[in-house]
């Protein structure tokens, strides 16, 4: 039959793991090699305090053996030989790029050492103040946890009212849209009064941002679900409140997750904002106050961990978003 | 085995529905439908776009409720939504986030009766052959499937009335041949009351009791035919009988297209 024909595919077929080699797989080799060649023939400049810091050296040396120990096993496991095929270039190009920064700051001193530490000084923050970096990691992750969940279920509540009910959408929608784009960092004075701590005002101010977000998008959301739908489920029995948990919720679920998207992007904004006003600790704390002590390898330090964090955080919610909506047609990869 | 049929009756009484158009006129989308159609039947409505067809299927589904008038099922005033008037589109509007077996599945769960049923989604997964597709998305299957689908996710419910709006339209010729006579099947097996939307006058001489022959301007039932035609083995009719093809030029006379038509393929040739 000929529609059978047109069968659909549970996954890609897995290639056979046939021993092979792919010449991009060597180049983050090369790249470290290159880097660690640099960090030892090179002799430092005569005028660089803390000239003989090993840490940079150590991590090359770390980077070295692991991306000879992927290199060895990309040779026997295809699926991983392809990535690195393809991110070979890249990975070189950074340690390329670690090694161009070596040389301008610790190795010809191009730049004021004041202001452009050289990369080992820099990670040697990492093992000097760890602990005050652990903690402020923490602290701000408890603040992102906090107000991330305060703001989306207050937007979760308030995007169904206004997509669902007509009577909210004619209460709460205009309130939305006056308070809604005001930058949550305008209301800062305000929180700092009304709430009795620094840390409840910026979880105030990072929820708020996530409310909005939340709210206006699941609410275009749902409003926008095909009424086909509706139709259809109710002629199969659905009530009204089965139609929006059964149907509006997880058909609005795409546009959800983008504004849960576009929320964590704004609350790390609001979150380092947030910390440099009143707070003790946290990421955006540490960095503002190093900065104020002029310690800038502090700084570099403390921002080379608020990326990895912002990091971790983005990549995690991609991959409980693929898992969530893999239903979709032709997703949107990020 | 002829079961006897007893639920299913469908009456309209005096039927009207106006719509307000986007700048505040009065559209009559339908006006004095009075029909009857007794259990089991099955009824094709034709006619060109506008006719108020779907306005039809959606009073009786109680999606939308009459102007004036009242519909009833076995008697009972039409009044909302209900599992006993499935429904079917065109687009078989399966729910994109659940895979087949769970879209299947959605109106036993929605009525809290699944875990007792949890065979009849099987039966009909076979009955509509997708045995095998259980896991997969909507967005995998075939037109032809997904409508299968759709159809196995209405009857699944046991509806008395299956209301079906130019269910097959999408489909290639062959297929939607392949789906008539499987629709029938399911129509013979379960004795479910039909009324199916089509602009397919074959179509409709192919499956139906009954024809509504309906116009637009004003948006009404113009005539009733009945299809006296023998059913074969598939409960089809023979679509090359001489009966066949004098019933299907009767109702495009009605709708006032052969005229037309003739006289233009006669000048030109
Ligand atoms: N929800 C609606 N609002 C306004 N007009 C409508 C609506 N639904 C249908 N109509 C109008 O009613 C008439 C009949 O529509 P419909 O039943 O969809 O026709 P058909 O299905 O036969 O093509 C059309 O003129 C259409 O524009
Ligand atoms: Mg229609």
């Amino acid at each position: 039959m000929s529609e059978l024909v047109q069968t659909f595919r549970k996954e890609k077929t897995k290639e056979a793991s046939r021993p092979d080699f792919r010449f991009r797989t060597i180049l983050p080799i090369l790249g470290v090699i290159v880097a660690l060649a640099t960090e030892i023939l090179i002799p430092a400049h005569a005028k660089l305090k803390y000239a003989n810091l090993p840490h940079y050296r150590y991590f090359l040396f770390i980077a070295l053996s692991a991306t000879i120990l992927l290199g060895i096993a990309s040779i026997f496991w295809g699926s991983l030989r392809e990535k690195l095929n393809y991110r070979g270039a890249f990975i070189g190009g950074v340690f390329l790029f670690l090694t161009f920064l070596n040389l301008v700051t610790a190795k010809w001193m191009l730049l004021p050492q004041l202001y452009f530490p050289s990369i080992a000084r820099i990670f040697s923050v990492f093992f000097e103040d760890s602990k005050l970096i652990l903690t402020c990691i923490q602290s701000s992750l408890t603040l992102l946890v906090k107000g991330i969940l305060i703001g989306f279920i207050a937007g979760m509540i308030c995007g169904i009212a206004v997509g669902w009910s007509k009577k909210a959408n004619y209460w709460i929608y205009p309130l939305i849209r006056i308070l809604g784009p005001i930058p949550s960092s305008t209301w800062t004075p305000l929180a700092l009064v009304v709430f009795p701590s620094a840390k409840g005002a910026a979880i105030f101010l990072i929820a708020f941002g996530v409310w909005f977000q939340i709210t206006i998008l699941t609410a275009s959301g749902i409003q926008s679900v095909k009424k086909a739908y509706f139709e259809v489920s109710s002629t199969l029995g659905a009530n009204d409140l089965q139609n929006l948990f059964k149907i509006a919720i997880p058909a609005a679920s795409p546009s959800i997750f983008l504004g849960f998207f576009n929320a964590t992007c704004s609350s790390f904004v609001a979150l380092m904002a947030a910390e440099m006003i009143g707070c003790k600790s946290g990421l955006g704390w540490y960095v503002n106050w190093q900065k104020t002590m002029l310690s800038y390898p502090n700084v570099y330090a403390g921002l080379i961990v608020v990326a990895v964090f912002c990091y971790i955080l983005v990549t995690l919610q991609f991959k409980v978003r693929d898992k969530l909506l893999s239903w979709q047609e032709g997703v949107v990869k990020w | 085995m002829v079961k006897e049929l007893t639920t299913g009756a469908i009456t309209a009484k005096n039927v009207r529905k106006e719509f307000l158009d986007p700048n505040g006129n009065q559209v009559i989308a339908l006006e004095k439908v009075d029909v009857d159609i007794k259990p089991g039947e099955f009824i094709c409505l034709i006619g060109p776009s506008g006719c108020g067809k779907s306005t039809f299927l959606r009073l009786v589904a109680g999606l939308i409720q009459p102007t004036e008038g009242n519909l009833y099922l076995d008697g009972e005033e039409i009044k909302k939504p209900s599992y006993e008037r499935g429904l079917v589109f065109q687009d078989p509007t399966l729910f994109p986030w659940l895979n087949i077996y769970e879209n299947i599945a959605f109106g036993l769960k929605t009525r809290h009766i699944f875990k007792e049923n949890k065979e009849d989604v099987k039966e009909f997964i076979k009955l509509v052959k997708l045995e095998g597709f259980e896991k997969a998305l909507p967005h995998h299957l075939s037109g032809g499937m997904a409508q299968r689908a759709g159809l196995a996710r209405a009857l699944v419910n046991h509806p008395k009335v299956l209301l079906l709006d130019e269910p097959f339209g999408a489909l290639d010729a062959f297929t939607r041949m392949n789906m008539q006579d499987e629709l029938l099947r399911i129509w013979k097996e379960r004795g479910t009351t039909m009324i199916m939307v089509t602009h397919d006058v074959d179509e409709a001489v192919y499956l139906s009791d009954r024809i509504f022959v309906m116009t637009p301007r004003p948006a009404k039932i113009e005539s009733i035919v009945n299809v006296d035609i023998g059913r074969n083995a598939t409960y089809g009719r023979k679509r090359d009988s001489g009966d066949f093809l004098q019933l299907r030029s009767k109702i495009l006379q009605i709708l006032d297209y052969t005229g037309k038509a003739a006289a233009d393929i006669e000048y030109n040739i």
